[in-house]
């Protein structure tokens, strides 16, 4: 019998900052990303589409297009009605139009499909295609969609007789807010908008669609993130077989939940295969990113916020959230405005309430999450907003006003006036550290120094409490599907490890990440540990990656599917040291003999053992594996206390960040280097909505922000030298005491700049409010008196 | 109409018939084995199409195959050599400066360009001279940082990633 005497300490641990496995490959230009692809006999699709935002179509013209030499098909609203493809369903129950045929009802919506042999004869052919189109009035302002005059955009649905989107939705209790705001000292109203912006990944979407006819089988490359949950719908869409559907996601450069929805690019790439009998490719160009796909937040809300005794009390908001033309917004069933009712933030409130109401506009679809859970973004955007205001208005700074309202530690788990139970949080100690870092007082002196001398400084403060990894299957799915995870960890005879995921990295370190927890549960090297994911044939069915709950639903997976094989392992063990299962003990890597250390046998040898012909446990099948579905029992909360310093040029009104305090408390950090590559991330993301991200339209629906010239995304030079700090609060559901942290940064960053920005120009311009992003423009006109919304 | 196109990418003669418009990012990357090179925004502002041309960074999506006809042209591909990483590769891997890869090429060879005009930078120099190329991913902050690791590394090291 084999027994070893390795120290355990010799064994490598698992989690900590280990340099990432998938880097090899990158920086070698060695990805495998979806237009790396080439597949023999490949077409080419490109998408026309229309340059109207709402028009009647008379006629579509393909002859001259198809007439064009290399011109293979050309496909329209028509041909799609006769494949049965011609609506799709969108992932919040509306339907949206493959191809327009009756009317086009955003500017770039998608008109006819050209398939050829190569890009550029494919796009050479789209201004071929004749559309005779009858231009309608557009609604462009979410505030006028209702207005009786207001033109029909869906008038493709049935009843559907205005532009309401989805009828108003409420949270919490309206007349206990009323009392509360009754009873309060100070009450702060604001209209505040969080505008329409993108999260556009730096490679832009696409897909590679080969049907084989004589099989019925249907080949999908695509990077998306939810691959199990997209060929289900693939399956309903296009009346095929779910196992006769196979999705490959290689490599994806980036996702923020742009890469969450099914576009009418996908369903016309498999449409364009069926047609043309051979593989098609279609990739969309920044533009069409931009204007067609997924983009994220365009809440126009109303709130005000009640204090009594110098703290805050209660919370009201009213919103209108602008879904587009197609209702397409990326969140859990059962809540129709996402978890934007975790607005009551941070803070022990007696009372919220909370009513939001969408409607269509002549806009592209979206309302995905971009590095965001489901609105909270937009949630904690308002709150914190308003905590800023509130505390102007007191005369108090702002952080001895969240000092005294936070949720007090021996308080949790909390249940929010708004149906959230926070599961752990010491919020002022998270405070205190930032404030550390920040040097907060002497901040505000040389804050009070530089404005006696005309200098414009801002310090602005955030602090936000997420509600991230969707989630317990009681409360939350998405088209019927349970927002569970899937993880199948097999150990090899020599001990190597292969553990399958649901999950879908789109950079997050995935493959480095979910190694360490199995190293962590087994004692398994992390690089003997073989992370898969993106192969619907080969990984467990499961909702993938976005709302940051990688960690928290697949983290909880590989934890306990870990487990289980150790448990396994045990019973192997015990027949190895011919000892009862229960006298064993674990120590990682290694179960030994209770009482006789030195007694014991490794992860790999069990393994060998489970495979081979020596005696195993009575009634012991034989092998080491294991599978489980993780239905975490709630949501992980998250939390960090931000602090961000502004100058503001007085002459240009330009607004540079010069210092970003980041506190965050993720819980355990499993390889804390990646989580620090996470914030990074996240905060370039919060200073680019907070200063220049936007998409806007003119009075016509023109897009205005259709490529990287218009749609400003921060560079290394308007990015400062982030400085982190963290605090660890364990969660006490999650196996691991892991809380999500990928979009926390995105989170908390744009009200602290916001905050900032305001509080750099109060005392000089009286300066209240000012809506994002940021410009000059925009700055310099609130310096005037004339904050202006984007429109 | 096609005309006859050699360039020399990573030291070898590359020629095709090629449409004069075909720009210089597909022919790098409808040649085998170099797909390293990305492509991102059509309007040379992402620079994930970022190559060396003659030792010049240049955004392969704005240059047309036929201008780059008998230059000299460096991709990613070409950064290792006889098995060493270049020290912006290495740098890259051992602070976390990458995360989903896609801008990681461009950023490479900006890194490169940089470094072989001014071994010693300073963290503004390196700013601006990124400040071409977009990455969604890490903020910036550990690319400026391993491009100083590579400037305090300048010897190719041997393969660790």
């Amino acid at each position: 019998m084999a027994i070893t005497e390795n120290p355990p300490s010799d064994r490598p641990i698992g989690f900590g900052r280990l340099k990432r496995k998938e880097d090899a490959r990158f920086i070698r230009g060695k990805g495998n990303y979806l237009d790396d692809i080439r597949l023999p006999g490949m077409l080419h699709g490109a998408v026309l589409r229309s340059p109207y935002a709402h028009a009647r179509i008379n006629s579509i013209d393909t002859s001259a297009a198809l007439a064009h030499p290399n011109v293979a098909a050309v496909v329209t609203a028509k041909d799609l009605e006769t494949l049965g493809l011609a609506w799709m369903p969108t992932i919040s129950y509306d339907t949206q139009a493959v191809l327009a045929g009756d009317k086009v009802r955003f500017q770039g919506q998608e008109v006819a499909f050209v398939i050829a042999t190569d890009e550029y004869s494919a796009r050479d052919a789209l201004p071929l295609i004749e559309v005779d189109y009858d231009p309608l009035p557009a609604v462009v302002n979410a505030r006028k969609a209702l207005d009786p005059d207001a033109p029909l955009i869906r008038d493709d649905k049935e009843g559907q007789v205005d532009n309401l989107a989805s009828p108003t939705w409420e949270a919490g209790d309206e007349e206990a807010a009323d009392r509360v705001f009754a009873e309060a000292d100070v009450v702060v109203e604001r209209d505040i908008i969080y505008p329409r912006c993108h999260p556009a990944p730096l490679e832009t979407c696409g897909m590679i669609a080969d049907f084989n006819p004589e099989t019925g089988q249907l080949d999908i490359y695509n990077g998306n993130q939810a691959p199990h949950v997209h060929r289900t719908v693939y399956a309903h869409v296009a009346g095929l077989a779910e196992h006769m559907i196979r999705i490959r996601c290689g490599d994806i450069g980036g996702g923020f939940g742009n890469k969450v929805p099914i576009y009418p690019g996908y369903v016309c790439a498999i449409a364009g295969s069926i047609v043309a009998g051979k593989p098609v490719k279609w990739i969309e160009d920044r533009s069409e990113n931009l204007m067609s796909t997924g983009f994220a937040r365009d809440y126009v809300m109303h709130a005000s916020i009640a204090a009594k005794d110098g703290k805050i009390t209660g919370l009201k908001v009213d919103v209108i959230a602008d879904h587009g033309a197609f209702d397409s917004t990326a969140q859990p069933t059962k809540f129709p405005a996402g978890f934007f009712h975790i607005c009551c933030g941070s803070y022990d409130l007696q009372a919220a309430h909370v009513k939001v109401k969408a409607v269509y506009t002549n806009k592209a679809p979206g309302g995905v999450a971009y590095r965001c859970s489901f609105r909270i973004t937009e949630a904690v955007y308002l709150v914190e907003r308003m905590v800023g205001a509130l505390a102007r208005e007191l005369g108090v700074d702002p952080i001895d006003l969240r000092m005294r309202s936070f949720i007090r530690p021996e308080q949790f788990p909390y249940e929010t006036t708004t149906g959230w139970t926070y599961d752990s949080g010491d919020y002022a100690k998270t405070m205190k550290v930032a404030m550390e870092i920040a040097g907060y007082e002497q901040l505000r002196r040389e804050q009070a120094e530089k404005r006696a001398r005309g200098e414009l400084m801002g310090i602005g403060v955030s602090f936000f409490t997420e509600g991230v990894g969707a989630g317990p299957r009681k409360h939350m799915d998405i088209l019927g599907l349970s927002m569970n995870d899937g993880a199948d960890l097999r150990i090899h005879p020599s001990g190597k490890a292969v553990v399958s995921l649901s999950a879908q990295t789109q950079g997050q370190g995935h493959e480095t990440t979910f190694a360490q927890i199995v190293a962590e549960e087994l004692g398994i090297p992390p690089e003997d540990v073989e992370v898969r994911h993106g192969d619907t044939d080969k990984s467990p069915y499961g909702l993938g990656t976005y709302g940051s709950r990688s960690t928290p639903v697949s983290g909880g997976a590989v934890a306990i599917v870990s487990r289980k094989v150790r448990d396994k392992a045990r019973l192997i063990a015990a027949t190895m040291l011919e000892a009862r299962p229960e006298d064993l003990s674990w120590e990682k890597g290694r179960w030994y003999v209770k009482g006789d250390p030195e007694t014991g046998v490794l992860i790999e040898q069990i393994a060998a053992r489970a495979y081979s012909g020596e005696p195993l446990p009575e009634g012991y099948e034989g092998g080491l594996d294991a599978q489980v579905i993780y239905d975490p029992p709630n949501l992980t909360y998250p939390y960090g206390a931000y602090i961000a310093v502004v100058d503001v040029d007085p002459e240009t009104a330009a607004v540079r960040v010069r210092r970003f305090i980041a506190v965050d408390d993720c819980g355990v950090r499993i390889n804390p280097m990646i989580v620090d590559g996470q914030i990074h991330g996240g905060l370039a993301e919060g200073i680019g909505i907070a200063l220049m991200e936007v998409i806007t339209f003119d009075e016509e629906g023109n897009c205005l922000n259709g490529s990287f010239m218009d749609y400003l995304i921060p560079t290394a030079l308007e990015c400062p030298d982030f400085e982190l700090g963290e605090t660890v609060t364990p969660c006490p559901h999650h196996p691991l005491g892991a809380k999500g942290v990928g979009e926390s940064p995105n989170v908390g960053s744009p009200p602290a700049i916001v905050d900032a920005v305001i509080d750099a120009l109060y005392e000089t311009h009286g300066v209240t409010h000012v809506d994002m992003p940021c410009t000059p423009a925009r700055v310099w006109a609130a310096m005037q008196g004339r904050p202006e919304p984007p429109q | 109409m096609s005309v006859q196109i050699t360039v020399n990418i990573n030291g070898e003669d590359v020629t095709r018939e090629e449409e004069p418009r075909k720009l210089l990012v597909h022919f790098i990357r409808e040649t085998p084995g170099l797909t390293g090179t990305h492509w991102g925004c059509d309007t040379s502002n992402c620079g994930a199409c970022v190559v060396l041309m003659d030792g010049e960074p240049v955004k392969s999506c704005t240059v047309l195959a036929a201008m780059a006809e008998g230059h000299a042209i460096r991709t990613v591909e070409g950064l290792e050599r006889d098995g060493r990483l270049d020290p912006v590769q290495q740098g890259f891997h051992e602070l976390h400066a990458l995360q989903c890869g896609f801008c990681t090429p461009g950023m490479l060879m900006t890194a490169r360009a940089l470094l072989d005009e001014n071994p010693d930078p300073t963290e503004a120099e390196i700013r601006t001279a990124i400040s071409g190329a977009i990455c969604r991913c890490t903020g910036y902050k550990n690319i400026v940082a391993a491009i100083r690791w590579a400037a305090e590394h300048p010897a190719a090291v041997e393969q660790e990633a």
